[in-house]
This record gives C-alpha cells, structure tokens and sequence, in this order.
C-alpha cells in the first residue's frame, strides 16, 4: 500500500533525514516528498510505499511514533486513499 | 494532491475530533428460531460469532491503516420479539444475557436489538419482550432495547405508548442504584429505520439482508471549525461550507466501511452521516448553532439553524455516497454534548424547545434526565407528542428519557463516558392521566391535502 507521511512541528535540523534514515531502515520506498514552512511549522508531506517493508505495519508505525517523540514534531501515517477519496471527486 | 488538503484531512482527525462513530454489523437472526428457547439462543450465538468474530480485528486494523479513529464496534440483530416468539419461553430476559455474553466476548460495546415493532398492534412474543424489558436492562450492561410504537401509515399505537412510560418507569426504578441507567439504552421510536447503525436504537430490520456491514460516521467538532472561517457571512455561504465539510466526512467514512465490508466477506449496506456529539469539548452540535450567531443554544433561531444544519449535512451526504442510509442528520442528545448540557444548565434549553427542535432535525428528544417521580403517564404523554411529530412530519422520532430515581430539578446525573451527564429538566406539572388511559390507536394521518 501507499501511505501519506504527515510530520508536523517546530522546524529544527535533521527532521528529514532522521525520518526518511528510518524509512530506509524498514525498506520503505519515498515516492514524493513535499516540505514547505506554514505559520511557523515545518510541514512535511511524503508519499511512501509499503509493500515491501520488512517489519509488521503496526511496528513501522510504533516506530514513527517514537521518533516523533523524540523531534517534538507529530508524524502520521495514512493509506493515501483517506486523502483521495475526502478530496478528489 | 496539494498540501494544503492534506493537512486539512489531518487536522480534521487531530484536534476537530472527526471519526468513525461506529462500524455496526447488521445480522438477521430470523433463522436462528426454536421452539425451544435455549435452542435457540444457541442458535444466535453460533451465529453471531461466526459472522462477527473478526469485527473489532478488522476495526482494529483499519484505524491504523487510515489513520482515522473508529471508536465503537457494534452489532445489530433482527428485533428478538420475532425470534423469541417462536419459542415457548414466556420471558425473554435469558435472550439479553445471551446478547450480552456474545458482546463481552467479542469485546463490542452495544448490541442493538433486544425490540419490537408494534406500531399497528402487538404479538404474543411483543408483548413478551416488551414486560421483559426493565429486567433485561438491569442485568445487561451492552444490550439496547427499541420498540416502535408509531408510524406515518398506521398512526400511533397508544397502547404501546403507555406501557411504555410504565416500562421506562420501571427500568429506571430496576437500576436506580445507577441513577436510572437502565433507560439509556430504551428508545421508543416512531418511524424507526432498519439501517440505523447508532445506538441505542439500531435494529437489523426484516428487510435487510443475511449479514451487512452499516457505518456511522460523526464530526461536529469539524463542522464548527469549518463555519468559524465564515464568521458574518449568509446563509447561502453557511449551507455551501456545511455540505462540503459533510461531503468530505462522508466520503471517508463510505472507504473505511467499504474496506470493512470487503475483509469481513459481508455486503456494505450504509453510511449514515450523523453529526453525533460526544461530551467531550469541541464535538457539540450546540456549540455548531452558537457559532452561527446564537448567543446560547436554545434561544430563539435555534429551530431555523438546525433545520438548515440538518437539511445541508443530508445534501453533503448524499452527494458523497450512493448508499446514504440510517438517520442522517443532526443529532441533539442532551447528556452527550456539554454545549446542550450548558445551555440547560443556563436556563436558555427546556424541554420545550428540544420538542420544537426535534421537528427538524434526525431524532427526537434523545437522553433527556427527569425528575424521578414523573408519572408515568407524562412520560406517555412525551411519547405521544413525539410520536405525532414523526406521523406527521414522516420522520423518525425516538424518545429516551431518564426519569432518575430520587432526583429532582436542579440535580445532574453522570452516567460517564458516551452517555455524558445530564441535568435534570423540568417536565409540566399538570396531568395526561386520563389522555393516556384512553389507550387504542391514533388513527393515521392523511397523506394528501396538505398545506
């Protein structure tokens, strides 16, 4: 499946790479990625595929809530149908 | 698909507390029928949990796949006064504490469909389940009871409506060391639908299929975000932003309960599109009308904007999905939306005004505490009024009252979780003895001529 990273929170260095090092490590594939500042927040969007991760989904998403712990920012992970079918007509 | 949407959809889910309500699964029970009771309570069990046993799995899974919360997981079954009828059992309380025990272990929270239907008359196996209703609620803690007592084509059976207020009389004296609890999970309806997937009301009607998978998805807290960008703005703005925010909302519960269908080898049945409020701050449809400029929830204008809200969430809804179904709407339970709860406690919401309020919108005068020596009559007689508001209107109402044992005006009963808090709301003071004492049919309504 393809999964929307979210990951908000105060900008500091090494969000990117600290998440996307993690993604590496599970052997999910970052098909887009999308990084912008809104109202002082970094603001991170990432298409990812997961079809060949090497851990469970469940551990991959512990793992991502963990590292959000650890950057003070907040990731989330979404199948991207969520997004497709709430905006696309 | 550009950033902005993206994170429209995460904060929706993050802090406007936007969710699955409910993924319920509808299972008919009419094959489950035995002469013999215990037979045929083996029977439903054996049922259920063939059909149900993966439903909190497949909840479970599909929360972290999405990303969107789905708070309950429930089931609904064929009203049991059609199944336990066949059986020679002359109380049906054993059929709750078998609903019960299928709950608790496949870890749902309610099971909906310890009813009847006798809105033109009663069986033998109504009149059965009916009497066996304050018992059952007293020792069941996730079995709901409905009973349809009304409807736009046979009128209102005032029969039925009396006995209710004695059987909600008697549940809330069974489970008064709870404050009348037992009366949460009875719904009297007029009109009732056989997809409703909310509860306490939900039933899987005889016209459903074998085995469907309903979902009931909420989100005032995100329609009240929504209307806060258009502070000032008319009507026409109000309605466009409502039914677009009900497009979205629908549109995602309609994937989630699809996929549920599909893993769980079950045909989808609905979506229904409630705006549901929980107790929790920031998921009240009060604070939705505030924000459209009333001062406190219940003042005058409070009609006029949740028959908008009720009629904008439809559209939205129904321009989202082919399968709309269940209530669909707005829903206003007192003790579930701390902005209803505050607005009786400031005297701006009376029992008046919800009456007026439940013409138009999707239910009817939903977890309402009063005073514990209500008689039952009066209780009928609320009953009755709703009822008629449905007949003629051809809406469903429902009524769920909680006339709490030993407590008076002034007074609030917790009941905790979901069921919120309620304050005790004054009821009228004169009599409906002998209005109700008439007993018989209200006859139905004339469908035509009119203006």
């Amino acid at each position: 499946m393809k999964a929307v990273l979210t990951v908000i929170g105060k900008d500091k260095v090494g969000i990117i790479a600290n998440v996307s090092n993690l993604l590496f490590e599970k052997n999910a594939n970052i098909l887009d990625i999308n990084q912008t500042i809104m109202k002082e927040f970094f603001t991170m969007v990432m298409l990812v595929e997961l079809s060949n991760i090497n851990i469970s989904l469940k551990e991959l998403n512990d793992k991502l809530m963990e590292k959000g712990k650890i950057l003070k920012v907040s990731i989330k992970m979404q199948h991207e149908d969520v997004f497709n079918s709430m905006h696309l007509l | 698909m550009n950033i902005n949407q993206i994170m429209e959809t995460v904060k929706m889910l993050d802090h406007e507390k936007l969710d699955i309500r409910t993924l319920t699964m509808g299972i008919s029970l009419l094959d489950c029928c035995d002469f013999d009771g215990k037979k045929s309570r083996q029977r439903i069990y054996d049922k259920i949990m063939r059909n149900a046993g993966n439903l909190v799995k497949v909840g479970e899974d599909l929360e972290l796949e999405y990303g969107v919360p789905i708070i309950n997981k429930r089931i609904s079954v064929t009203p049991i006064s059609l199944i336990a009828g066949a059986s020679q059992d002359e109380n049906y309380v054993e059929y709750a504490i078998m609903l019960d025990k299928i709950a608790m272990e496949l870890g749902i929270n309610f099971i909906g469909g310890f009813s009847a239907l006798i809105q033109k008359g009663y069986t033998t196996g109504d009149h059965r389940l009916i009497s066996s209703i304050p018992e059952a609620m007293r020792v069941t803690e996730r079995v709901c009871s409905s009973v349809c007592v009304a409807s736009s084509k046979v009128g209102i059976n005032m029969d039925g409506v009396r006995e209710m207020g004695q059987i909600i009389k008697e549940a809330a004296r069974l489970t008064s060391d709870r404050d009348g609890l037992g009366c949460a999970k009875i719904v009297v309806f007029a009109n009732a639908v056989e997809d409703n997937p909310f509860m306490a009301g939900a039933f899987h009607g005889v016209s459903e299929p074998e085995c469907t998978l309903n979902v009931g998805i909420s989100g005032p807290g995100t329609v009240k975000v929504a209307l806060e960008k258009v502070r000032g703005e008319d009507f026409g703005v109000v309605a466009e932003v409502i039914k677009k925010t009900a497009f979205k909302i629908t549109r995602m519960g309609q994937l989630v309960g699809m996929e549920a269908a599909k893993r769980l080898n079950v045909p989808f049945g609905i979506v229904d599109l409630s705006l549901a409020p929980t107790p929790a701050i920031g998921d009240s449809v009060a604070r939705i009308l505030e924000e459209m400029g009333l001062e406190v929830c219940g003042t005058h204008g409070t009609t006029a904007a949740l028959a908008m809200l009720n009629d904008a969430v439809k559209k939205g809804g129904i321009m989202a999905s082919g399968c709309v179904g269940g209530l669909s709407g707005a829903f206003i339970p007192v003790s579930e939306d701390e902005g209803m709860i505050e607005a009786v406690e400031k005297g701006a919401l009376n029992i008046e005004k919800l009456e007026a309020m439940t013409c138009v919108c999707s239910v009817g005068l939903d977890m309402i505490a009063i005073p514990g020596d209500t008689p039952a009559e009066t209780i009928s007689a609320i009953i009755a009024d709703e009822c008629a508001i449905g007949m003629i209107n051809n809406k469903t109402t429902a009524t769920r009252l909680i006339p709490a044992p030993g407590k008076k005006v002034g007074d609030s009963v917790e009941f905790g979780g979901l069921l919120g808090r309620a304050p005790i709301m004054k009821v009228s003071e004169f009599s409906s003895v002998d209005f109700i004492n008439r007993g018989g049919r209200i006859p139905a309504p004339i469908h035509s001529f009119k203006n």
